[in-house]
């Protein structure tokens, strides 16, 4: 009972609090260009309102073009419950709860990617084809990264793994990881998400015929996934699990809205990479994430 | 020695930046701070602060950081040419070759039987990797300006395996090397412009072609 109990809370906490981190990144951005921007908790109306909305589907799809986001969905929250919090709470970790994670996260970006091919559109195919091609680089590095962690830990499990800190490779895994984190939600110098270009867009040209509670689910899904991606990289690279409960939700927190800041400011000081250059980039973080590892393997063979 | 460790880190991380710039300016400057980096090298490896000590790092960080870079950067102003790089070998290959090299470098000096003192240091696989980086700059790039960077890279890395000699060999010879690898590419300056006026570009499979 106590165990549900537990399990329920982290549930609600991860799915309330994920929205406020895209409304954050764009208070950085509108703030850089002297802008008042958009309220920051405009991403829970913006969802409120698309729950209300109807469904509109083309002739053309099957049931799995409702079901794809929704298992998007689940996916994205089954991945952010394996993640622990430091000490905040005793998570359930089992051996190789490391792999069922990227497991995840490949479960969701192929069920994003299906309900796009769905309706035999070509933008969304073309979308779909970037998407997966680039998670190919992307998944490597964050293997790789989630490889490093292991052999610093000697375990695969998560919540031991990102317990311990990194030694010498911090800096590089940061590095890798911040690119991947960048990659993976369709930030700036990959993807630019507040583009309606069709032809430049990767991550929304995938979603453009989705409306109503399945757009809602995915619009919910990507903003679980920035701050899953923003707590994985801080819980690699700081020992928060060391610390005591309270001092480790704020060192969570703040670290969380550095990482948001950061992004924020990529965003508006950086320019989109153009489309031949970001694979080169992509390897680029892979490398860093490899080089940790070395690091790692040397240090600790010493 | 972890800070000498993590110069030599940089100075592979650099390697990298050097094969992965699509730029000819980007890659001058990776050369020229590889250079900066490798010619504080001896200051921390060489314990007693001898003049020479200094003399050599003041005229290794000159040279490799600031003069050859100038010649460099005023032949590639007088040729204006585009600043593309042009790779023969793409970006990404030789990126992954790149740091398969660095990784392999790791492993092999593992396997050598080293001295004790230079077992836990890095720079004998840094000085491998960046050898090969030259290499690779030499044969994977078609632009003359690139190979004599990857000249100057290849260089460094055997800059770098002397190091391990610092004690041993009389630091006049790292001197004469310097004054050698300056003439060089003052040399090759002139040559970059010949090319330039004979080609109209300086691509070098322009060479392979036999005409009258």
């Amino acid at each position: 009972m106590k165990i549900a109990f537990d399990l329920i809370c982290r549930l609600v906490v991860w799915l309330v609090l994920a929205p406020l981190v895209p409304g954050i990144i764009n208070k950085v951005k509108a703030w850089v260009a002297g802008r008042r921007g958009p309220p920051v908790l405009q991403l829970y109306y913006d969802l409120g309102r698309l729950w209300r909305k109807g469904v509109v589907l083309s002739t053309a799809v099957s049931p799995g073009f409702v079901a794809g986001p929704a298992v998007a969905w689940v996916a994205l929250a089954g991945a952010a419950m394996l993640l622990p919090a430091g000490s905040l709470w005793p998570v359930e970790a089992f051996r190789g709860d490391a792999i069922l994670f990227v497991g995840l996260l490949a479960l969701a970006r192929f069920a994003t990617a299906g309900a796009a091919l769905e309706t035999g559109s070509a933008f969304e195919g073309m979308g779909a084809a970037r998407e997966v091609s680039y998670a190919v680089l992307a998944e490597a590095a964050i293997i790789a990264a989630l490889l490093t962690l292991s052999l610093q830990s000697r375990s695969v499990a998560l919540a031991e793994m990102l317990a311990t800190p990194v030694g010498a490779g911090a800096v590089l895994l940061a590095g890798g990881l911040f690119t991947v984190l960048l990659a993976e939600n369709c930030r700036v110098p990959f993807d630019d998400p507040s583009t309606h270009l069709e032809l430049t867009m990767i991550h929304e040209a995938m979603v453009l015929d989705h409306s109503g509670p399945p757009l809602a689910a995915i619009l919910h899904g990507a903003s679980l996934k920035l701050l899953m991606f923003s707590v994985l990289l801080v819980e690699a690279v700081l020992p928060i699990g060391k610390l005591p409960p309270l001092a480790a939700a704020g060192a969570l927190t703040l670290a969380v809205l550095v990482i948001a800041l950061a992004v924020g400011l990529v965003e508006s000081l950086l320019a989109r990479l153009a489309f031949r250059r970001v694979p080169l980039l992509l390897t680029t973080g892979f490398l860093l994430c490899i080089f940790a590892m070395l690091a790692t393997w040397r240090g600790g063979g010493r | 020695m972890s800070a000498l460790n993590l110069l030599v880190a940089l100075a592979m991380g650099l390697n990298l930046m050097a094969l992965a710039s699509s730029r000819l300016p980007s890659v001058i400057n990776a050369a020229a701070c590889q250079g900066m980096v490798l010619g504080v090298l001896p200051l921390l490896l060489g314990a007693e602060s001898h003049w020479l000590v200094w003399l050599v790092a003041v005229g290794t960080v000159a040279v490799k950081g600031f003069v050859i870079p100038g010649l460099l950067r005023r032949a590639l102003r007088a040729a204006r040419i585009d600043r593309e790089v042009e790779p023969l070998l793409g970006f990404v290959p030789s990126l992954l070759v790149g740091a398969g090299a660095m990784i392999g470098a790791v492993a092999l000096a593992d396997a050598l039987p080293l001295r004790p003192e230079h077992a836990g240091s890095l720079l004998v696989p840094a000085s491998f990797a960046t050898i090969v980086s030259g290499f690779l700059l030499l044969i994977g790039r078609t632009k003359a300006i690139v190979q004599v960077c990857g000249y100057l890279i290849l260089e460094n890395g055997i800059y770098l395996f002397g190091l391990l000699l610092i004690h041993a060999t009389p630091l006049i010879v790292e001197a004469g090397i310097l004054l050698d690898l300056t003439v060089a590419v003052f040399v090759i300056g002139i040559i970059v412009d010949r090319i330039q006026r004979e080609f109209d570009s300086l691509d070098t499979r322009n060479f392979t072609v036999l005409r009258e």
